[in-house]
């Protein structure tokens, strides 16, 4: 399903913390393309998500190459630096700098070597440009997790790595994350969205990756999955779609 | 509320008392130069230069144990260092200037060794830093002694700040060195504010302290940028050193003193605020000069009480300290 070579490409990956095992073997592999992962609270899709970009905990082991190069063992910043923009669970903005700090912190270095700077990202959420003086966290959901995209944006990433972004946000800012994805990935950016909220899911992409108990148990697409209720009951166990798409 | 009605009454009350107290001894006797006036401009110059040399070794511990929450507890050694090296490279012919850039240098460098070879392990591993640096600071106590010796020594200034230059007040004169501690301390305030606030190097380290792994993931190699901070820290307590080694003396024992001192000043102060760490260093430096002539006769020895009456009272209205955030 991936167009041309492998973006990232996941093999035999355990992670483990301490001697609890959360992610079993996981494989997959993404191109320059939009993935959504899936799953219920607990599968390991956030522990997937630390090992990618090499937060500790938990241990990873086994395999993550991106473009060929092997991840597994870098530090967190050197993943950066290789192209992975990681939009973390829960935003995790930083309380004492501003909206303008969160952006000029970015080194130069990345931030030249693509599209993205801080004015690029203020002209994509304009909002945020009107409140570039205001502690990071003192923002609104919506704008909060903007600003995490910003963020990531910002280090100029070839793979877009977000954890559950639409969590707590209002439908209509969730409108217009969906508006955001779609916009990104088709100037060329890779995306994989872990998310467990399946419209969102599906809205921004068509290959869709169901995580459960640590391994990636179904490979399906969006117009699969929202055909199949009990498929959606099974593994999200949430009330399906109302309305299949 | 974290700020305590009855005990922030209770202290208000007792500052005020103080003043009044320390107000009447020295001004009882009328402003004229016959009374009490001269001695208590005296002893607030030289309570305030203390506050300074205090201000300018706890701006360095409160970069590393206040924002970055390294529990260094050999800054007080690294203070001692830098005096000693001072005194060693001032021996060997240096001037009293070089000598005072290149024992802060290289206080930083001992510093960062620390902290590359023992420290950054144990990020966030409180017990564990406490216990390294508590037998870094023993060794380092030890040699010293091996190579300066434990006969008290001190410092010459430098020929043009040894004089002395009258106040225009009551005809009494004060040694310039001293005001030019005051200076010093300003300085490094105020460069060490800019650094934080404005510069990129300022909003990683505030970026790390909120959250490391996440500064991490940004491509920001966050060891590298603390072991930055920490020489930084580790060069203000040289720095103190060279200061303190010229106005006071270098002897073993005053690493502990300045280690103590250091704490009560960012403790008071709330940890990471250089605001705080003025205000603390401030009011340190002046209860203790003032205390030591205001205290009744037959409390003069318990001056030094009063450093921990002024934590204790702190910590009861704000834990926190005065500029400290909630955590």
């Amino acid at each position: 399903m991936a167009r041309g070579e492998p973006l990232l490409e996941v093999t035999g990956l355990r992670a483990y913390y301490g001697s609890a095992l959360v992610v079993e073997d996981a494989e997959f592999s993404i191109g320059t393309e939009s993935v959504a992962m899936i799953g219920r609270n607990g599968m390991g899709k956030t522990s997937l998500c630390k090992a990618t970009v090499g937060m500790a905990p938990p241990v990873a082991r086994g395999s993550i190459r991106f473009e060929g190069r092997e991840l597994v063992g870098r530090p967190s910043y050197k993943i950066c630096h290789a192209g992975i923009g990681y939009v973390p669970q829960g935003r995790r903005l930083f309380g004492s700098l501003t909206v303008d700090e969160h952006l000029r912190m970015i080194s130069k270095r990345m931030v030249r070597r693509g599209r993205w700077s801080p004015d690029a990202v203020y002209e994509l959420f304009p909002r945020l440009a009107d409140r570039r003086r205001i502690s990071g966290t003192q923002l609104s959901g919506g704008e909060q997790q903007m600003l995490a995209i910003g963020r990531a944006l910002l280090t100029n990433p070839r793979l877009l790595l977000m954890d559950e972004p639409s969590e707590g946000l209002a439908p209509r800012i969730v409108e217009e994350l969906i508006e955001t994805c779609r916009t990104l990935v088709s100037e060329g950016i890779g995306l994989l969205l872990v998310e467990q909220n399946l419209g969102m899911a599906t809205a921004v992409a068509e290959r869709i990756l169901v995580m459960v108990s640590g391994r990636i148990a179904l490979e399906t697409t969006a117009t699969e999955l929202t055909g199949d209720i009990e498929a959606q009951r099974r593994y999200l166990g949430v009330e399906p779609l109302a309305t299949p798409a | 509320m974290l700020t305590r009605r009855g005990p922030a009454l209770l202290s208000w009350l007792l500052l005020a008392f103080a003043i009044v107290w320390v107000a009447i001894k020295a001004f009882g006797q009328g402003f004229g130069i016959s009374g009490n006036g001269p001695q208590f401009v005296i002893t607030a110059l030289n309570g305030v230069s203390l506050a300074a040399l205090y201000f300018i070794t706890a701006s360095g511990f409160t970069l590393i144990f206040g924002l970055m929450r390294v529990v260094n507890m050999a800054h007080g050694s690294l203070y001692l260092l830098g005096g000693y090296v001072a005194l060693d490279l001032v021996n060997h012919g240096m001037g009293w200037w070089g000598a005072m850039v290149l024992a802060a240098l290289i206080t930083g460098a001992v510093g960062l060794l620390v902290h590359q070879a023992l420290l950054r392990w144990n990020q966030g591993q409180d017990l564990r830093q406490a216990l390294i640096t508590i037998a870094v600071a023993t060794i380092l106590a030890d040699q010293m002694i091996v190579h300066f010796g434990a006969t008290p020594s001190s410092l010459t200034p430098p020929a043009e700040l040894a004089n002395s230059i009258g106040l225009g007040l009551y005809h009494l004169e004060y040694p310039v060195f001293r005001l030019f501690i005051i200076g010093a301390a300003l300085v490094v305030a105020l460069v060490l504010w800019l650094v934080i606030r404005f510069t990129r190097f300022g909003m990683i380290v505030r970026a790390g302290v909120d959250d490391r792994a996440m500064t991490s993931s940004l491509g920001i190699n966050v060891p590298l940028v603390f072991g930055g901070a920490f020489f930084i820290g580790a060069a203000l307590a040289g720095l103190g050193g060279v200061m303190g080694g010229t106005i006071l003396s270098l002897a073993p024992g005053q690493d502990d003193q300045f280690l103590l001192s250091s704490l009560v000043v960012v403790i008071v102060g709330g940890l990471g605020s250089l605001r705080g760490a003025a205000v603390g260093a401030l009011l340190l430096g002046l209860i203790e000069q003032l205390s030591a002539v205001y205290l009744p006769q037959q409390f003069t020895n318990d001056s030094i009480l009063l450093t921990f009456i002024l934590l204790v009272v702190v910590l009861a209205v704000r834990p926190q300290g005065l500029f400290g955030r909630r955590t």
